[in-house]
């Protein structure tokens, strides 16, 4: 076999891995395939009407763009090349960490060098892939309203996925180089959450300092944005003018993220190679547990409380994956600070903001607790009912969302007690529906599979999510129209029966 | 030396999945007993036992465990059974001794009599330079030895083994059969499943062969002989000529 029909043959192996990975994580690992294709071109249809809610008014905009216009758009397109690069970053860790498969690669005749430049274009072109399927409806809209111009930002797309899998595989290299394979994999899921989220965090603290509100686009649209923007011929606005339709920029976009990714793989293909192998050969360094000494005694639900405790303090990674979802709370914790001087009315937005953020994370809590459980077998053969074991494990997460947000609440007591209230009620409800519908799905998987979560069942991360939208939005309701609060919670009560409702049969 | 009372009643246990893994199976394992369950991959061996261990809940047939009904009153069988599967479950972030130490716990043992236990467990099988490491590291030997431990810290009078000598090494395999030979000789009863004849041959007291989900035949080496009409053949032999008979009748 020639080099190059062995390398469009490993492309072809990648490709359908890749196939298969996401239609794995459309189905749930059911292999549902039909029923897949059409729920997506559903959901993409679907996805159309908040599209057009979201962006349609924008479709009118023509060259040349002023500056506040630039912005916003400019801003819009580094926010999604920020989470194309957060996604990059953990395609390509989950390559590096992937060692059943790399063992076999490895072993193999094949240059790895050349194999990992076929697995870096994969990854580009999962992530634009990607991309180009969540930009599509918004695209859509934009040339139904403003003329087919507009298709040239799938070319924007393009470049900046391209881009951003070519700066995520650098970044990922150089940890490597810098801090070993040990810390590599914690460091770079943690940067591609921050880099995901910082850069709308940094936006509504800049929005809090400046203009006491949680809008980010207040900072996009303000005087000073415009006043600090360079000008309209900069570089800097390449990416806007090129999604409007400007086609000689488009052309240099494209051109400058090919070769950009061209240069990635030709310097870190063969740094990839010996990453790869490094990470392979390096054994894991044996931890030390406490030296404890005597045993504890006490309840066996305190023993599982204990055991739920102790796994999460001791997994940085699982804890990171976890609380990153509170990076969210930064912008909120920081206006309470802010509004305790300035007395703002603004401070009411702090409320659905924790209750969503309580329902997140306790969902990630109560997956872990309940099926991520490494030792399943174990804890079912114990002579322990059932019952008991749900409930030490949902008062895991109790007391952890407790702990967590416990401060917070406080803290707003002194701002005012009938919001911490309120806030706290959010919390406890979110915090209680979102065990449940881990509870009512739940299926046995081991915690290293916490990032896939929410490929087990799209059904319970849907609900999840509506609930924990609904339950903040119903909070935010009971301070400002307690009767609009009223239809909001029965409706969010209703989403949660049918969850229930629909739930799979248990014994 | 085995007793006359039943460590394991099983009757009429059955489990379909897309087929019957279990077809109204009867078993008895006298108390005291090595019982060595061999059969070919899929013949129900590891479906029966999770049943047994109360992980799995039969469609029909009754369990009853040092005469509890297991099915009426899992939580009192289950305080008296251990179960180790072929894949050792544990946790990556504990270390040994909190491993056993959560078993203890989970099985309500007084911390005064499980610590010493754990200690001597985990030393008797070659664990104590690990003690304070975390699992995480360990290779499935290693692994397989701190499941086995758990399973032993609180002294079960009867201990299910689902493969439990995949992945050790002689010397690892060795102690773990003394270990368990040393729980029987104590009136515990072991009941294990194994694809390596020579143990069953070895330890067990009476061996039972499953196919398609049903008991073909059951009794010591020299009565699984003479029931397939030779008394010169290897345990093997008689193995093969017992489930392609047991095939040949489903």
């Amino acid at each position: 076999m020639s080099s190059a029909t062995a390398l469009s043959w490993f492309a072809r192996h990648e490709i359908r891995l890749a196939w298969r990975e996401w239609l794995a994580m459309m189905t749930g690992g059911r292999g549902k395939r039909k029923r897949a294709i059409v729920a997506l071109i559903v959901f993409a249809a679907v996805m159309h009407l908040p599209a057009y809610a979201v962006i349609g008014r924008f479709a009118d905009l023509e060259l040349p763009l002023a500056k506040p216009e630039l912005v916003i758009i400019t801003a819009s397109i580094f926010l999604a090349w920020a989470l194309m690069l957060s996604q990059a970053i953990e395609s390509v860790t989950r390559v590096f960490y992937a060692r059943a498969d790399l063992d076999l690669i490895m072993s193999s005749p094949a240059r790895l060098a050349n194999v990992f430049s076929v697995r870096i274009a994969a990854i580009a072109l999962a992530v634009t892939g990607m991309a180009l399927l969540l930009s599509t409806p918004f695209i859509d809209v934009l040339a139904f309203g403003g003329g087919i111009r507009w298709f040239s930002a799938f070319g924007v797309v393009i470049a900046i996925g391209v881009s951003a899998a070519a700066v995520a595989i650098a970044i990922t290299v150089l940890l490597f180089r810098l801090i070993g394979p040990g810390r590599t994999r914690l460091v770079a899921q943690i940067v591609a959450a921050v880099i995901g989220a910082g850069f709308v965090i940094a936006l509504q603290v800049a929005a809090i300092l400046s203009y006491g509100t949680l809008s980010r686009f207040a900072v996009l649209t303000s005087d000073a944005a415009a006043a600090y923007a360079p000008a309209t011929d900069s570089p800097l606005w390449w990416p806007a003018r090129a999604a409007i339709g400007d086609g000689q920029i488009l052309s240099l976009l494209l051109a400058g993220s090919l070769v950009l990714l061209g240069v990635v793989m030709a310097v870190c293909s063969p740094k990839f190679a010996d990453t790869v192998v490094s990470v392979a050969a390096t054994a894991r360094p044996a931890r030390r547990g406490t030296q404890a000494t005597a045993f504890r005694g006490g309840s066996r639900q305190r023993t599982l409380r204990a055991k739920e405790f102790m796994l999460l303090w001791r997994d940085p990674w699982l804890v990171s994956q976890s609380l990153m979802q509170l990076l969210y709370l930064v912008p909120p914790a920081l206006m309470l600070w802010v509004s305790f001087s300035d007395n703002s009315g603004a401070i009411v937005l702090i409320t659905p903001v924790i209750v969503m953020a309580a329902g997140q994370l306790a969902g990630g809590l109560a997956w872990l607790t309940i099926s991520g459980e490494d030792a399943a077998d174990l804890v079912a053969s114990a002579p322990i009912p059932s019952s008991h074991l749900t409930r030490a494990k949902i008062e895991v997460v109790l007391i952890a969302i407790g702990v967590i947000f416990a401060p917070l609440v406080a803290a707003l007591a002194f701002a005012s007690v009938t919001q911490a209230t309120v806030t706290t009620l959010g919390i406890i409800v979110a915090t209680v529906s979102a065990a449940a519908i881990q509870l009512w799905f739940r299926v046995q998987a081991r915690r290293s599979q916490f990032r896939r979560r929410q490929t087990s069942s799209r059904l319970a991360t849907f609900a999840e999510a509506f609930c924990s939208i609904g339950w903040a939005a119903t909070a935010a309701l009971a301070m400002t129209i307690p009767v609009a609060a009223i239809v909001s919670g029965a409706l969010t009560a209703a989403i949660l029966a049918a969850t229930w409702k629909i739930s799979p049969p248990r014994m | 030396m085995p007793s006359d009372v039943s460590a394991l009643d099983v009757t009429g246990l059955t489990k379909r999945f897309d087929r019957p893994a279990v077809d109204a199976l009867d078993l008895t394992v006298r108390s005291g007993e090595f019982y060595a369950l061999l059969g070919p991959n899929g013949a129900g061996k590891t479906t029966t036992l999770r049943m047994v261990a109360g992980l799995m809940r039969p469609d029909a047939g009754s369990i009853s465990i040092l005469g509890i009904d297991a099915l009426a009153d899992p939580v009192a069988a289950k305080q008296v059974t251990a179960w180790v599967s072929d894949e050792p479950m544990i946790y990556d972030k504990l270390t040994p001794l909190e491993y056993l130490e959560f078993v203890a716990g989970l099985w309500g043992i007084d911390p005064a009599v499980s610590e010493p236990s754990a200690r001597a467990l985990l030393a008797s099988l070659g664990l104590e330079p690990h003690l304070h490491e975390r699992c995480e590291g360990f290779s499935k030997g290693m692994r397989q030895k701190v499941a086995l431990a758990g399973a032993l810290v609180h002294d079960p009078r009867l201990i299910i083994l689902d493969e439990p000598l995949t992945g050790l090494d002689a010397l690892s395999a060795r102690r773990v059969k003394e270990l368990l030979g040393e729980r029987v000789r104590c009136g515990a009863t072991v009941i294990m499943t194994t694809h390596i004849l020579e143990v069953a041959e070895r330890m067990a007291d009476r061996i039972g062969v499953i196919a398609a989900g049903r008991l073909v035949a059951e009794g010591t080496l020299a009565e699984l002989r003479r029931q397939n009409g030779r008394t010169d053949t290897s345990l093997e032999d008689v193995f093969i000529s017992l489930v392609d008979a047991g095939a040949a009748a489903a």
